[in-house]
C-alpha cells in the first residue's frame, strides 16, 4: 500500500500532468505547477475520489500546496 | 441510420412529448443509450416503451427538485455509465402579461425552464470531466431572443440559457465538452397548439418558409450537435425557425 504523499504526489502529476520531481511538499499548485482555478477543482474531485471522503469548498480553497492536501487528507481520512 | 452514437449514454429532460420526444427518439435511433424523463410515473412508463425497441429507458424527474436531479445521474451512471450527453429540454408556460402575473408565475418559469439546467449540468459535470468529453444541449426559444408580449418570464429564462451556455462553454471547452443551444421557432406542439387562433396566424406570416416546424426539426438539429460532426461548435445557439427570426 503506497503511502497518502505518494497518493496525493500521484493525482497530482495525473491531472496537472507535470514532472514527478516538480512536485515537491511546498509546491503551490496554482503558483508552481500552473494549475488553473479548473485544473484545482478536478484536483480536489480526484483526491475526493482516491480517498473516498468529501471535502467541503471552503476547505478545498485553503488546499493550495501538496502538503496542505496530504495534511488534510491525513486528518479527515482514517487509514 | 449508421449508429454514430453508439456507447453514448444520453440524458433527455421532459421527453413524454413534442419536441423532447422527438429528440429522445432521434439520439435513440443514432446509437445513444438514451434516458428520458417525464414527470409522472405513466409518463416515464410512456417513454420506457417507445424507446425500448432502442435500448433506451424513461426515468421520474422533476428538474425542480436539485437533490433528486443527482439521484437519477448518479443511478444512471451507475446502471449504464456516466451521462455523456445531456439535452435540457423540459420546460413549462405561463403566459401573462406582465401587469397581470404573479411572482409565482415568474418564479415557477424561472425554476423550471432556467435554474433546471444549473442544476442537471452541474449535475452530469463530473463525469463529462473525467472523460474529457460530453455534449450539453439546451433547448432554448426563438422568444428568448425576441421576446413576446405575455411571455416576460419564458423569454427570460430562455435568454438566460443561452448566457449561460456561453459561459459554461468558455468554462470547460479545454476539457473537450461542448456547450450549445437550439432556438425552436414556431413548432407544431401541444404547447403552441393551445396558442389562439389569430396569434397563430399572425405568426405563420413572419415565417419565411410559410409553415410550423415540426418537433423532428429540432431533434434532427441536436442529432447533429451531439454528433461528432459538431466537435468544433460550442456557445453556439442553433437557429431552428423557418426564417422567422434571423440574427
Amino acid at each position: 500500500m503506497s503511502t497518502i504523499e505518494e497518493r496525493v504526489k500521484k493525482i497530482v502529476i495525473e491531472q496537472l500532468g507535470v514532472k514527478e520531481d516538480e512536485v515537491t511538499a511546498n509546491a503551490s499548485f496554482v503558483d508552481d505547477l500552473g494549475a488553473d482555478s479548473l485544473d484545482t477543482v478536478e484536483l480536489v474531485m480526484a483526491l475526493e475520489e482516491e480517498f473516498e471522503t468529501e471535502i467541503p469548498d471552503e476547505e478545498a480553497e485553503k488546499i493550495t500546496t501538496v502538503q496542505q492536501a496530504v495534511d488534510y487528507i491525513k486528518a479527515h481520512t482514517k487509514d | 441510420m449508421s449508429k454514430i452514437l453508439q456507447g453514448e449514454i444520453a440524458l433527455v429532460t421532459g421527453a413524454s412529448r413534442g419536441i423532447g420526444a422527438a429528440i429522445a427518439d432521434e439520439l435513440a435511433a443514432m446509437g445513444a443509450t438514451v434516458i428520458g424523463t417525464a414527470t409522472s410515473e405513466n409518463g416515464a412508463k410512456a417513454i420506457g416503451e417507445r424507446l425500448a425497441a432502442n435500448g433506451g429507458h424513461g426515468r421520474v424527474l422533476n428538474v425542480t427538485d436539485g437533490a433528486a436531479v443527482e439521484a437519477l445521474v448518479d443511478a444512471i451512471g451507475k446502471e449504464f455509465g456516466a451521462v455523456s450527453i445531456l439535452v435540457n429540454n423540459a420546460g413549462i408556460t405561463r403566459d401573462q402579461l406582465l401587469m397581470r402575473m404573479k411572482e409565482e408565475d415568474w418564479q415557477a418559469i424561472i425554476d423550471t425552464n432556467l435554474t433546471s439546467v444549473y442544476r442537471t449540468s452541474k449535475a452530469v459535470m463530473r463525469g463529462m470531466m473525467k472523460a474529457r468529453k460530453g455534449r450539453i444541449i439546451s433547448i432554448a426559444s426563438v422568444i428568448g431572443l425576441t421576446g413576446n408580449p405575455g411571455q416576460a418570464n419564458y423569454a427570460a429564462a430562455k435568454a438566460g440559457i443561452i448566457a449561460f451556455s456561453k459561459s459554461l462553454a468558455r468554462e470547460i471547452g479545454t476539457r473537450g465538452i461542448t456547450v450549445n443551444v437550439v432556438a425552436p421557432g414556431f413548432i407544431d406542439t401541444d404547447m403552441t397548439r393551445a396558442l389562439p387562433e389569430e396569434s397563430r396566424q399572425a405568426l405563420l406570416g413572419q415565417i419565411a418558409l410559410g409553415r410550423l416546424g415540426e418537433a423532428s426539426d429540432i431533434a434532427k438539429a441536436v442529432g447533429f450537435l451531439a454528433s461528432p460532426a459538431a466537435a468544433y461548435i460550442t456557445g453556439e445557439t442553433l437557429h431552428v425557425n423557418g426564417g422567422m427570426y434571423m440574427p
